[in-house]
């Protein structure tokens, strides 16, 4: 039933990419996503993992090669941070927009300049539109778990795009946690080969990525948008099935002592771990604090955020990217636009912290919640706060 | 008539093309504004125009000039430009 080990969190995606049994891997090195890549390198040199290794000079390239290879119909990843992922950019879109399965993990950084090779989610938020499925590890357990269910979901001929897991740069990626590794055979019984729908093949010659005239645009991204809305339900299929063979269950918003909470925390990554911490402290003062974790962000999961705030007071977003000249914080702005409709809804704080590795500590968290009360007290001020910038 | 076209679910996933050489079916020749009319008698049927027209929009004739298909040809120009012969010249459409 798999094996507890301790293990760098890096290091148990690449295990958790071998076990997918992934065909061709392209990659290009960069902090703090390396050793990902550098892991698998091995593993294809050892003959542990029987797979295409293919060196690439750019991130860039990285992805084309990527989309080549699923266009033939093999199982491929890749991972990446922040500049390699924005230098990814356009081929992104392709990869989504030609239907591809392509798995990425990224090891959220900052974006320069000035140059920072430590975490923040402005990098993954610079390709919220990329139409990926995006998913957030909040642990080890879970960065490994999510990569094998993302080739799952990917694949599966009901969604068919490219899917994309994110492990904080640092805080998740360079961590040694103790962490279960399924057995081989379980990992196949639920993750069968990738069978293609369409794959290049010159027996069989077929056109991927035509001139899209006007009158056939439209159309197509309907249907693109309409696989990455349908994808949720897969999502939660998988989720469900792999919990029936693995027993961990995950859903797209993870609840912690939500009931009765009056102020909930409502963030992505690895620094939900700190949140928690914080919220145990706050609710032994006798607040009613909790915390909804956003797991799945692309499709965003509305009606499971809605429920999840039901019945709360105020919901405090943090998050760590600045939506420059904007609203603040990309994750407050959705939760706000989710939040719209409904005749009875929380007040909605916005908080941008952990920029370009910057902590979140069990302190910030304490004056976010706080700031929140005074705000629910008395009315709202400025759109978002800036957590722990010196004035 | 916009409900004469493919609703979003009729067409292939992401427009990918199944039989091969269906480029041949568009009519690309309603694009130009100038089409290419030979001269045949300062033409030595030598051949440069088809080999750069980059539509691939001139055909050889049983005689050995070279026609233009004007169902894909885009009227670039190309050909007459090449020509050595100054054989061709750009005219107007609708002239
Ligand atoms: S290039 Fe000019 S001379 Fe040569 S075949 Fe074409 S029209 Fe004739
Ligand atoms: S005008 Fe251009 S497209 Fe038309 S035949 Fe000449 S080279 Fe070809």
């Amino acid at each position: 039933m798999g094996e507890r080990v301790g293990l760098e969190v890096s290091l148990a995606v690449s295990e958790a990419v071998k076990l997918a049994r992934a065909d061709v891997i392209a990659a290009y090195p960069i902090t703090p996503q390396t050793h990902i890549v550098e892991e698998l390198s091995q593993m294809v040199a050892d003959g542990d993992l029987d797979a295409e290794y293919v060196m690439v000079e750019s991130e860039h390239s990285a992805m084309s090669a990527c989309c080549g290879a699923a266009a033939v119909g093999a199982r491929t990843f890749t991972a990446t941070a922040s500049q390699g992922l924005a230098l990814m950019h356009e081929v992104l879109f392709i990869a989504s927009g030609l239907r591809l399965p392509v798995v990425m993990a990224v090891a959220n950084r900052a974006l320069s300049a000035p140059i920072s090779i430590w975490g923040d989610q402005s990098d993954v938020m610079s390709e919220r539109d990329s139409g990926w499925i995006q998913l957030f590890a909040e642990t080890g357990q879970e960065a490994l778990d999510l990569t094998i269910q993302a080739f799952k979901i990917a694949e599966d001929r009901r969604v068919l795009l490219p899917a994309e897991v994110n492990i904080d740069g640092f805080t998740l990626s360079h961590v040694v946690e103790p962490i279960v590794i399924p057995g081989q055979e379980e990992v196949d019984s639920f993750l069968p080969p990738y069978e293609p729908q369409v794959i290049l093949d010159p027996e069989k010659p077929v056109t991927m990525g035509p001139v899209g005239f006007p009158e056939l645009y439209t159309e197509i991204k309907k249907q693109q948008n309409e696989a990455l809305l349908g994808s949720y339900e897969v999502i939660l299929e998988v989720w469900d099935r792999f919990a029936e063979s693995f027993g961990r269950k995950y859903r797209p918003v993870e609840h912690y002592r939500t009931e009765d909470a009056e102020i909930l925390i409502n963030m992505a990554g690895a620094m939900s771990g700190t949140a928690r911490i914080a919220v145990d402290m706050m609710r032994e003062t006798g607040k009613k604090v909790g915390l909804i974790r956003t797991r799945l962000w692309r499709p965003y999961p509305f009606d499971e955020i809605r429920n999840a705030v039901k019945g709360a007071k105020a919901v405090a977003v943090v998050d760590r990217a600045l939506s420059f000249g904007g609203q603040g914080g990309p994750m407050c702005s959705e939760l706000r636009s989710a939040l719209y409709p409904l005749a009875e809804k929380p007040v909605v704080t916005s908080y941008i912290a952990g920029l370009g590795g910057r902590d979140i500590t069990v302190e910030n968290f304490q004056t976010i919640v706080e700031d929140t009360g005074d705000v629910l007290a008395n009315g709202p001020r400025e759109e978002y706060k800036m957590i722990g910038v010196r004035e | 008539m916009a409900e004469d076209k493919p609703s979003w679910k009729e067409y292939p996933m992401a427009a990918t093309i199944h039989s091969p050489g269906s480029a041949t079916d568009q009519n690309t020749g309603d694009w130009k504004s100038m089409r290419p009319v030979r001269d045949s008698s300062k033409c030595d049927k030598c051949g440069i125009c088809w080999i750069f027209c980059p539509d691939a929009a001139l055909y050889m004739t049983e005689e050995g000039f070279y026609e233009v298909d004007l169902y894909h040809c885009k009227g670039c120009g190309i050909c007459a430009h090449e020509c050595r012969k100054e054989a061709i010249t750009m005219v107007e459409e609708g002239e």
